[in-house]
């Protein structure tokens, strides 16, 4: 089964593929129906903001591991890398202040920051996978190990705080409007459609595809693919670093349990999304309804009491899986007419 | 220059060397590594009271280790039986299960133990226990919620991870709550975590109207909660949120006057401390001190948050 997706990447077919992308859509369609079914609140205009505003985060990082495992790889440490690098954004404003005063410039610096690292954290895990010939799963787990410790030692087991006069200035970046919707929700359309351009209007996007399917033979046809593997991975890197540009606002901390498990919801969310684990096949638009699926699952738990709490974990592994389902079960064609 | 003196007291005094160890008390100060803000807090406690026991009691050798899971700390108390030979231990234990053996094995060798917090799972290896009172928590709490609130008026439950813990505390509020008229709408797991607390918060505000108290259970999940609350402009209308542990920006809170969060229910780090002191006080005092230590869930308000405020630990 999956044999055949993968082999579908290389050639697709728009009009065939509307079958594989409208089963993510259906699952949540479903989900919103029962949300609002259990409780009505669920579709009252907060409530809808607030899932979109909290998906952002796994839903711009979503987006870059989109990249990595359509080229074929895979990043199990963006969870560990938003931590710490929310972490040193805080350490940076904070030092920042007493140079630049709590205004716009510490801001800046702090988001500059955060941009310069996760672009090279997300260098060097490409780098380690493809010059240094490691395997991404072993290269990420590494560094998942070694950021989530680094974040640790930097809040010296604790919590760090942003400085209460920086806040006021960064927090629109979190809380504030711009035509009605908040700026997460904006960032997250912006990543998404950034991306979305890149993986399919673009040679860059093609490659990533080529190289998932089959990188031997995109090797032999004259496809960089060091270099186009190691950009998935910056790719990711600044995706992670956006989020956390937006995270950081919100509660104005870091600490060791920042952002835990977050590789593995963002890697739900692409592979709920229609994306192949294996490579080869990618879909954006897919990724951003995976990310509000596992969000909207969250959310419709907290708004009923139909379900023991302690079965939390069993309702959300139940519609991952049914979401994924939806989009490869029995009704799906034969593999020959899937393409 | 430490190294220098001892190496020439040792020489100097060659055998009277050892009869001089004999008399120092050595004690073993065993731990998990601190990963999060509490443990962090206790590993800070730890310092200070080893500083301070040994500067009162010049013939008393503290020996911290942390250890970063259950393994290393089986293997650490190894080493302060044949590395330190120590009189007593103080533990902390990671787990209850996989370290019961390894503290019977230390108790063999005639050491005194100090078992905090965390129960072994086999009775009566402990001579002396201390931890704080996870019931009593969530009692206290209870209380004081129903000292603000009355009859028809409606809070909601942020729990932490579902442990043991949790559940004595929950057990324990729910049990005191009854009966009040006070509603608890719902609860949800927090776990103990400053995100978790703002979204749970959040789908609580949208889905409950009416909410007049949280009883957020911890200080981490306090913070996510006041967010959500700051976020939906609901913390008017006497609108309160209780926590617990003692974290320091809590106190310094609760001192400034702070109305949303107004008090605070100890579950204290620095219970460590404490250990230690009974552990001394084992080999100095004159009074028996073997026995069970159960500390107080003590409500910290205006009136008594000064003496629960630590400003240079980390938590």
């Amino acid at each position: 089964m999956s044999e055949a997706q993968a082999d579908s990447g290389g050639a697709r077919h728009g009009f065939r593929i509307d079958i594989k992308s409208v089963g993510p859509m259906i699952a949540l369609l479903l989900l919103c129906i029962l949300g609002y079914v259990l409780n009505p609140a669920f579709a009252s205009e907060g409530n809808l903001t607030n899932i979109l505003t909290r998906s952002a985060f796994i839903g711009i990082i979503a987006v870059g591991a989109t990249f990595v495992i359509t080229a074929g790889g895979i990043d199990l440490s963006v969870g560990s890398m938003a931590a710490v690098i929310s972490g040193v954004m805080i350490i940076t404003m904070n030092s920042a202040i007493d140079t630049f005063g709590p205004g716009l410039t510490t801001v800046l610096l702090g988001c500059g920051c955060s941009i310069i690292l996760g672009l090279g954290a997300g260098m060097i895990n490409g780098l380690l996978t493809t010059k240094g010939k490691i395997e991404a799963f072993i290269v990420t787990l590494g560094t998942m190990g070694i950021f989530r410790s680094l974040v640790t030692y930097f809040a010296d087991g604790g919590t760090l705080a942003l400085d209460f006069g920086i806040r006021s200035v960064y927090r629109p970046v979190y809380y504030g409007d711009f035509l009605g919707l908040p700026i997460p929700i904006w960032v997250f359309i912006c990543v998404a459609l950034v991306g979305w351009f890149l993986l399919n209007r673009t040679t860059f996007g093609r490659y990533c595809t080529a190289i998932g399917s089959n990188e031997g033979v995109a090797k032999y046809s004259a496809v960089n693919v060091d270099r186009i593997k190691t950009m998935t991975y910056v790719i990711q890197g600044l995706c992670v670093s956006l989020a956390t540009i937006i995270y950081v606002p919100r509660l104005g901390s870091a600490s060791a349990s920042t952002g835990v498990l977050w590789e593995l919801e963002a890697i739900a969310a692409v592979i709920i999304g229609g994306t192949v684990l294996k490579g080869g096949y990618g879909r954006i638009g897919g990724t951003v309804i995976g990310a509000l699926i596992l969000t909207t699952i969250g959310n419709i738990l907290n708004l009923t009491d139909l379900v023991s709490n302690y079965l939390n974990g069993t309702m959300q592994g139940l519609i991952i899986i049914i979401a994924v389902w939806l989009q490869r079960g029995p009704w799906q064609k034969p593999a020959s007419s899937q393409t | 220059m430490k190294f220098i003196t001892k190496v020439s007291a040792a020489l100097l005094i060659g055998m009277a060397g050892a009869a001089q160890a004999q008399d120092t008390i050595k004690i073993g100060v065993s731990y998990p590594t601190p990963t999060h803000a509490w443990a962090s807090g206790m590993n800070w406690h730890a310092e200070q009271a080893e500083k301070r026991l040994e500067e009162l009691h010049p013939n008393v050798d503290l020996i911290l280790i942390n250890s970063p899971d259950p393994a290393s700390q089986a293997s650490a108390l190894e080493d302060l039986v044949s590395v330190h030979n120590i009189d007593a231990l103080v533990v902390l234990p990671f787990e209850s299960e996989p370290l019961t053996d390894p503290v019977l094995q230390v108790k063999s060798t005639g050491a005194l133990i100090t078992v905090v917090d965390r129960g072994l799972s086999q009775p009566g290896i402990e001579d002396i226990y201390v931890a704080g009172n996870n019931p009593e928590l969530g009692r206290v709490s209870a209380e004081y919620m129903m000292t603000r609130l009355g009859d028809g008026d409606n809070i909601v439950v942020l729990r932490g991870i579902p442990t043991l813990i949790d559940n004595e505390r929950f057990d324990a509020f729910m049990e005191t709550i009854e009966g009040s008229g006070i509603n608890v709408l719902d609860s949800a797991h927090a776990n103990w975590n400053r995100d978790d607390g703002y979204e749970v918060m959040q789908d609580f505000l949208s889905r409950f109207p009416d909410i007049d108290a949280v009883w957020a259970q911890d200080d981490d999940i306090a913070i996510g909660v006041v967010a959500a609350l700051e976020e939906a402009g609901r913390t008017g209308d006497g609108m309160f949120v209780v926590g617990g542990a003692g974290m320091k920006e809590t106190i310094k809170g609760i001192m400034d006057g702070n109305e949303l969060v107004p008090v605070d229910v100890l579950y204290p780090p620095s219970m460590i401390a404490t250990a230690m002191d009974v552990t001394v006080n084992a080999f100095t005092s004159n009074g028996p001190v073997a026995g069970r230590y159960i500390l107080g869930a003590t409500l910290i308000d205006s009136s008594n948050a000064a003496s629960f405020y630590f400003p240079d630990s980390p938590f």
